[in-house]
Order: C-alpha cells, then structure tokens, then sequence
C-alpha cells in the first residue's frame, strides 16, 4: 500500500515534464501554422497591434541571445576566479565570509535586482548614453534602459551558480595533482591555471552551462530594466528579451498575437531543452571518465 | 621575475573578484535597508492601500505570501518526500530511477516563466481554477518540487544501511522502519530542503504574474472568508513589489524589498542552523 502511494508521487514529475512539454507545444504551435513559420522567426517587424500585424520575433530571439552570451562573458570570469579564491586562497576566516556572502546573493529575489537596475544602472546608463550619442539624430535616447543594463544585471545574477558549482568541481580534483605540480617546482598560480581548472573543466562547463540556463531564464529581473521595444540587440538600445516579451504583454494581449507571444515561449523552452541536453551530454561524458 | 609579475597579477584578480562579490551584496542589503526602512511603519505593515482611506500598506500581499507558502508546501512536500522514498527505498537502482531522476533535473531547468504560461494554461483554464491563490500554489507546486525531491534524496543516502539492517532484523515492517527509524533521522535534510523551498516561494514571481494574479485584499472575515480567499486572486509580495516598480511607486517597492530582504537574511539563517544537524550517525 505505502509503495503504491510512493510509486504514484515519484512518478508525479514525469507526469509533469511531459505535461508541460505538450502544452507548450499544443499553445505555441497554433500561431507558427496561421502566420507562417518564417514570418515569426526570420522576420525583424514586430507590430503586433497595427491594422496589419506582423509578428516577426528575429530582434527577440537575437536579444535574448546576444544578452546571455554577454553576461556569461562578464560573468563567469568574475565567478571563475571567485570559486579559485574560496577554495584555494582563501584563508578560513576569508571564506567565512565570502562562502555566506554568495549564498545571500542566491536567495535574493529577481524584482530586487530588478528594482535595484532600475534605480542605480539606469541613471548611469542613461548619462552615458547622453554623453555617446550627442547631437546623434539617428539614435533613439532610451532613459537608461538598454541591453547594457539588462547583461549587467544578468552577469550579477548568474554569479552564485557558477561559483558554486566550479567551487565543488576544483574541491573534487584529486590532492596529488596539485603536490605533484608544486613538487615540480610550479608556482601555486601555475598550478591553479595550468593544472587544477584544466582537471575541473568538466564541472566547470557544468557551471557555464547552468548559468546560461539561468540567463536565458530569467524575466522579472530584467523586464523593466531593459526597456520595453523590439530593437537590434546593441548595448545602447532598448530591447525586448524572449521572457521580457512574454512579461510585458500577456496581461492585455489577445488573438493571434497572444498565440505569438506562446510561440516565444515555445521558442524560450527549446532554448532551454537544448541547454539541458547539451548538460546531460557533459555529465555523462564525466561519468564515463570516471569509471 | 615576468613569471612573478604574472603571478601577481593573477592573485590580484582572484582578490578583487571575490571582493567584488562580497562588496555588491553589502552594498545591495545596505541600499535596499537604506532606502526601505524609512518606509517601513505599523501602518504600512499592517493595512491594506485604500485610496478612501488614505492608507498605503502590504497587509493583503503579506497574507497572499502566506497562503501561497502554506498551500504549495502541503501539496508539494508530501509528493517530493514521497516521491524520495520511492526512489531510495522502493525502486533499487532502476530504469525508471534514472528516469525520474532525469525529469526532475529537467523541471529544475526550467525557467519560472515557462511554469507561469504552463500554469496558465493547464490550471487556470484547463482545470477552470482562474487567477486564484490555488493556481498559483499548484503552479508553484511544480517549481519547488525539485527542490524538496532532491535534499530528501540526499539525506536518505546518508543513513546508513546498518539503520535499515538493524530495523528489520528486528522483525520490523519496512514502512513501519521507514517511518520511525529513516524519516526520524533524515528529518534535518528534509527540513533544509523545506525551506529552500519556502525561499524559493517567497522570491518568486513570474511565475505567479498570470496564475495567482494581482489582488492585494484581505481575506473577507469569517471563516468561509479564509477558505473563499483560496479561490480569489492575490499578488504576493514580490509581485506587489514588480507593480510598485512598474507604476513609479519606488517608497512602496524599497518598503517590500527590505521586508523580503529581512525574509531572505532569516531563511538563510534558518537553513544554516538545521543544515547543521545534518550528519545523523554523530553523538545525540
């Protein structure tokens, strides 16, 4: 009797994943066979409520790409050499510190940072903006709510899980690696750069990987802070990521270009599907190692 | 002497990336307790906004918050623990372990948005539930479910087997030894799971944007008024904080944040204590 019940929940979640899965599909593919595959993703127009619409989602999907490619840039450097500072730096009171000061960092909610780039990186965005673009008559001026500020508060947001992951992996390489290298008369920053992030590369790339997802991912946070029209993704510019889009305008949309507005969600999950095969992909290839 | 330079400057790096990172969250907490507890009031905390009355307050959005942790954990903790057990306790190392396994990794991946849309679509409209509190706990539901799944997994590994051994030698039922013998000792890696859990609740929003709606009401009085308030629409905290934000309301938005803030700082605090009682076979 226990075992049946038990049986039931864990098989809740594939219930789940294959319900979600459908339904994605079933609601985002209804608008794909009324307009037209390529009108959707290889057009640049995105006029939704104009007498005739056009639906072309190629500026959101290149922003939302383009996005997380720049905050992964910014960011797992930063976060890189903050995993090797706590595991191999660090002196204990240090990681006292820094340890619980990333875990915090985790735990605070996306409309903070949100409300937090709104107020302090829109301003200087927006005084720079100023300062580049004068007596431009081509640029739209944006207030501050651009690409930039949206990567920057990507980049911030995807700090905690790639540190923590890259910590785990430089923690799990094997101690005589690092003797040997030093016996052999390596410098202890040689053997960090040379020796132990190449042994941790697989879990590493687990990290990249998994902040991407979180990147691509991520709505609240960067909805009003990157501004709210469709635009080439240039630091300057106000755009619309895959999520923001969704945020923005499903409240009031209805029609057709709500059945868009899924289909960007369909588009989103696909994103995210590729991101956890390509995840699967590495940590079965570190498995195989292992054995 | 360039090989030491390098050096240098490497460990140079490594030093101001770690204080970057401790630096943006003192300067994040700081900035939001600066400009939030001036706001912060019995009244603000306590009172509905009303423009007839002239109050401007979170009350509703507090009670939202909690209806919201309350309904998603009763429905998700039971299916996440019991879900762990089937998998360590029931299935050895199967097929459909690693199946399981794997779709619980993918619903982790998935970004909150994805289950608001789904949420949408599947409890509000399919299942006819509407923009209500239950909707949004359902939706949740999905989200937090990982979670617990996978911290009860890993405190069940870490019972050792001489438990179980020792329980049924003893003539024990397996349920009857999964219950007072595992769970018991678990129970601080279940516990920690919770409220990462609860953490994850309270932060999230776009999940809840186009499930559990906007209202910021207090349940009506009466008991019949708690339970009706399940079926009515109500926007958390963070959501209140998001609309804030979005009509230029920065006094009110900086008030919530520091009250989530506050939240965040004591889940924090919470799952540090009990995480450490996490080692089972140590002393009492």
């Amino acid at each position: 009797m226990a075992e049946a019940v038990f049986t039931i929940c864990a098989f809740f979640t594939v219930l789940a994943v294959v319900s979600i899965t459908l339904y994605m599909f079933a609601n985002g593919l209804p608008a794909i066979f009324k307009v037209g595959i390529r009108e959707i993703l290889f057009s640049t127009v995105w006029k939704p409520a104009a007498d005739e619409p056009s639906y072309g989602i190629l500026y959101v999907i290149l922003t939302s790409v383009t996005g997380t490619f720049l905050a992964v840039l910014i960011g797992v450097p930063a976060a890189l050499l903050t995993a090797v500072f706590l595991v191999e730096i660090a002196p204990a009171k240090l990681a006292a510190v820094v340890g619980p000061a990333v875990e915090l960092l985790a735990g605070i909610p996306s409309v903070i940072y949100g409300l937090l780039g709104l107020m302090l990186l829109n301003p200087l965005m927006y005084r720079w903006e100023k300062a580049l673009f004068r007596g431009s008559d081509t640029h739209q001026f944006t207030g501050g709510a651009n690409l930039l500020s949206a990567v920057l508060v990507l980049a911030i947001m995807i700090l905690p899980t790639v540190i923590n992951i890259s910590a785990s992996a430089l923690r799990a390489v094997p101690a005589q690696l690092k003797a040997s290298s030093l016996a052999l008369g390596a410098s202890h920053m040689q053997t960090i750069f040379r020796v132990l992030i190449p042994a941790a590369k697989p879990g590493i790339i687990t990290a990249v990987v998994l902040g991407v997802g979180r990147a691509i991912g991520e709505a609240m946070a960067i909805s009003l802070v990157s501004g709210s029209s469709v635009n080439v993704p240039l630091p300057f510019n106000s755009v619309r990521f895959l999520t923001t889009a969704i945020v923005a305008e499903m409240g009031y949309a209805g029609g057709v270009h709500r059945q868009v507005l899924f289909t960007i969600g369909l588009v989103l999950f696909l994103f995210i599907m590729i991101v956890n095969v390509v995840l699967n992909g590495i940590l079965k290839k570190g498995a195989q190692k292992n054995d | 002497m360039i090989r030491k330079c390098k050096d240098a400057v490497l460990l140079a790096l490594i030093y101001l990336s770690s204080f970057f990172t401790v630096l943006l969250l003192a300067c994040i907490i700081l900035y939001v307790f600066a400009k939030g507890f001036p706001v912060l009031s019995a009244s603000f905390l306590t009172t509905v906004s009303s423009a007839l009355k002239g109050t401007v307050g979170i009350a509703g959005n507090i009670v939202n918050t909690l209806y919201i942790v309350i309904i998603t954990l009763l429905i998700a903790a039971p299916i996440g623990i019991g879900s762990a057990i089937w998998m360590n306790e029931y299935a050895g190392r199967s097929r459909w372990v690693r199946l399981i396994e794997f779709t619980t990794e993918t619903l982790a991946g998935i970004p909150s948005i994805i289950f608001g849309l789904f949420g949408m679509v599947f409890f509000g409209r399919t299942l006819r539930l509407g923009y209500s509190i239950l909707t949004g706990a359902m939706t949740l539901t999905l989200m937090v479910l990982p979670l617990i799944t996978r911290n009860t997994q890993e405190a069940l590994k870490a019972v050792p087997d001489s438990y179980r051994s020792g329980a049924i030698g003893m003539g024990a039922a397996k349920w009857y030894m999964i219950r007072t013998i595992l769970l018991p000792s678990a129970m601080p890696g279940i516990v920690t799971g919770v409220i990462l859990a609860v953490g994850r609740i309270v932060g999230e929003s776009a999940a809840l944007l186009f499930t559990a709606g906007s209202g910021y009401l207090l349940p009506r009085p009466g008991i019949m008024g708690l339970f009706r308030k399940i079926m009515e629409p109500g926007g958390t905290l963070t959501i209140q904080l998001y609309l804030s934000m979005s009509k230029a309301q920065y006094d009110v938005a900086f008030g919530i944040a520091a009250v989530l803030l506050c939240l965040v700082l004591i889940i924090n605090f919470l799952t540090k204590i009990v995480a450490g009682r996490l080692d089972v076979t140590s002393g009492s």
